[in-house]
């Protein structure tokens, strides 16, 4: 558990009588990338706010890189290097898209504003903002804004990468370019944690994969054999379905 | 498309460099107005003059940090009793009163934050209007100015400003004047930091603000800190002005808080052109209307909520927003190899 970078410790998690997480332990190694999927409801995103610091957990503890960082606001856990796309997108609707990115780099990146315009410059094109790059977020279609979710999460420059459904909608080549970007982002350190519905998109790029059921972590494995569990194929019906979907 | 080594950012566009002349041409008419203004215009735009400061500064903090205070006329009222304190017990030359007035909310200012940023959402704008009206019912104690009944400044004190009564005028515009574009200067010199980065995130958006890495706590203190240092300066200028002081006009919710809103509201809260905007309209108004009385107040409301309900972002945001004005260079626009994407 040493090289274990980010690591739940027996959280719990309920919003009244709904059961999110009940003593769930899970840890991201370094370097590894792991997929969460997981029933609508079933609790995914709020891990993620547990992880990043937004919604504080009933029980448990949260460890960056060994230190306890339960406690840790959102801001100092973002410049620690753990960085989040939001499943429903939170850009800086009245600034250009290359500002929403200049203040993630800037802020989260811990950097002077002048030495971060390159890099963000690089990663709207790397997400396929370019072109819109002066444009107002606010005006972004749902599909851009996910994208500006992508492009400011990298921005901030993590050890952690945390996604939450940025693979929705893409059409068949884009889903693509995403896992070679997300495989790309691996390649240079990062460790991720990707939420996500399109399962042959997250398959072909996690190494691990684990299924959110009923307050408790139900499998986990290799993401091919998890898939293909009866137990899990039961409670995630439909979940082949929303592969496909997604290549129409 | 892209050349990765030809990477260049642009503060100004055509539009804010037109803006940018509009108000530096204005800011010199306005500086000669001794020479061209009688003595009621001259006290008009002081007031006018005042008014942008204190809408600008409250936009700052409501329209930017999102600190929607109900209860600004707090630092208004402190500004002022500072300045005729300091002028009238210790002798102190007025003018140097006027940043002391500001240093001194400043620090009055930091345990209040801590309390007022206790209290979340609605309390927190509860919580400032509870405040004012502690320091004002305090400043009524104050009985060495007079407590309750207010006060004036000893002739000794006005006369220190200026010989004549003409040049005391002129002086008193002029400070008006170089205080609201200082104040202007300030916060546009703000906006294009760092911090200004931080402000306008939090403004859009602050769940990603924070969760982007800025620290949202500590930016919105400072910019309690800093707003109330230059509410308290305008304070203190007005009442210097109006020479006599009392706590009911130090600490009007009315005059320093409530018009403010309204200034900031129809101009167009968030963006920093809407003060100037709405300080303009509220004064036509006021102008044109004041002989009606009450009927004045009620026309003001209406066109409060007419603007909320048609124009959201304000008059300047109905029209920025379809011709792309600007007046300030505020804009980060990135160049890629000499274009300018979209
Ligand atoms: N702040 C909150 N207060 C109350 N209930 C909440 C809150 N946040 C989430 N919930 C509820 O908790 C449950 C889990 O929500 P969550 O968004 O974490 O699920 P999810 O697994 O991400 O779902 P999806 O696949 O639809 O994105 C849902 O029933 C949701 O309505
Ligand atoms: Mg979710």
């Amino acid at each position: 558990m040493t090289s274990s970078i980010l690591t739940l410790s027996k959280i719990s998690k309920r919003f009244g009588a709904v059961v999110i997480a009940d003593g769930i332990d899970l840890a991201l190694a370094q370097g590894e990338a792991l997929g969460i999927i997981g029933p609508n409801g079933a609790g995914k995103t709020t891990l993620f706010g547990i992880m990043t610091g937004t919604v504080p957990p009933d029980a448990g503890q949260v460890f960056f890189d060994g230190a306890d960082i339960t406690r840790t606001t959102p801001e100092r856990r973002c410049r620690m290097g753990i960085a989040r796309s939001f499943q429903i997108p939170q850009p800086f609707g009245g600034m250009t898209v290359f500002e929403n990115l200049v203040v993630a780099a800037a802020f989260g990146g811990g950097k002077r504003e002048r030495d971060v315009y390159a890099r963000c410059a690089a990663l709207l094109e790397q997400c396929g903002l370019a072109d819109r790059a002066n444009r107002q977020a606010g005006s972004l279609t749902l599909l851009d804004r996910k994208r500006l979710e992508l492009a400011r999460a990298l921005a901030t420059s993590p050890r952690v990468l945390l996604l939450d459904e940025v693979a929705g909608g893409l059409i068949e080549h884009e889903t693509a370019a995403l896992v070679a970007l997300v495989k790309e982002v691996r390649a240079s350190g990062v460790s991720i944690i990707w939420i996500e519905h399109v399962v042959h998109a997250l398959i072909a790029a996690v190494d691990r994969l684990v299924v959110l059921h009923g307050g408790a972590l139900i499998a986990e494995g290799a993401p091919a054999e998890v898939i293909r569990r009866p137990q899990v194929a039961e409670i995630y019906m439909g979940m082949e379905d929303l592969g496909i979907e997604a290549d129409a | 498309m892209s050349d990765a080594t030809s990477i260049r950012v642009e503060h100004s566009n055509r539009a804010s460099r037109i803006g940018l002349a509009i108000v530096s041409g204005a800011v010199i008419a306005l500086a000669a107005a001794p020479w061209w203004a009688d003595r009621a215009s001259l006290r008009l735009l002081s007031e006018i003059y005042a008014y942008v400061a204190l809408a600008s500064l409250w936009n700052l903090l409501a329209g930017y940090a999102g600190l929607v205070s109900v209860g600004q006329h707090a630092y208004v009222g402190l500004g002022a009793y500072v300045l005729f304190a300091l002028a009238m017990l210790a002798g102190v030359h007025p003018l140097v009163a006027i940043p002391i007035a500001g240093f001194a909310a400043a620090i009055i200012s930091v345990p209040v934050a801590l309390l007022m940023f206790r209290l979340r959402g609605h309390y927190f704008a509860i919580g400032t209007w509870v405040m004012a009206e502690v320091f004002r019912l305090s400043a009524a104690q104050v009985s060495a100015l007079d407590g309750g009944s207010g006060t004036s400044l000893p002739a000794a004190v006005i006369l220190s400003i200026a010989g004549t009564r003409q040049m005391r005028e002129f002086v008193v515009y002029w400070i008006a004047l170089a205080l609201a574009v200082a104040i202007l200067a300030a916060i546009v010199m703000l906006l294009r930091s760092r911090y200004g980065l931080a402000l306008t995130a939090i403004r859009d958006n602050e769940l990603g603000a924070r969760s982007n890495g800025v620290d949202v706590a500590r930016v919105k203190y400072l910019v309690y800190v800093a707003v109330a240092f230059g509410t308290a300066m305008v304070g203190a200028l007005i009442f210097l002005q109006k020479i006599r002081i009392s706590p009911d006009t130090a600490f009007s919710v009315n005059d320093w808080t409530a018009f403010v809103i309204f200034i900031t509201v129809i101009g167009g809260i968030g963006r920093i052109e809407g003060p100037i905007i709405g300080t303009l309209v509220f004064f036509v108004l006021r102008q044109t209307l004041a002989d009606l009385g009450a009927i004045y107040l009620l026309i003001l409301g209406a066109v409060a909520i007419v603007v909320m309900l048609k124009a959201p972002k304000g008059l300047w945001g109905l029209v920025a927003d379809r011709f792309g004005w600007q007046l300030f260079p505020l804009e980060r626009r990135l160049v890629i190899g000499g274009k300018q994407p979209s």
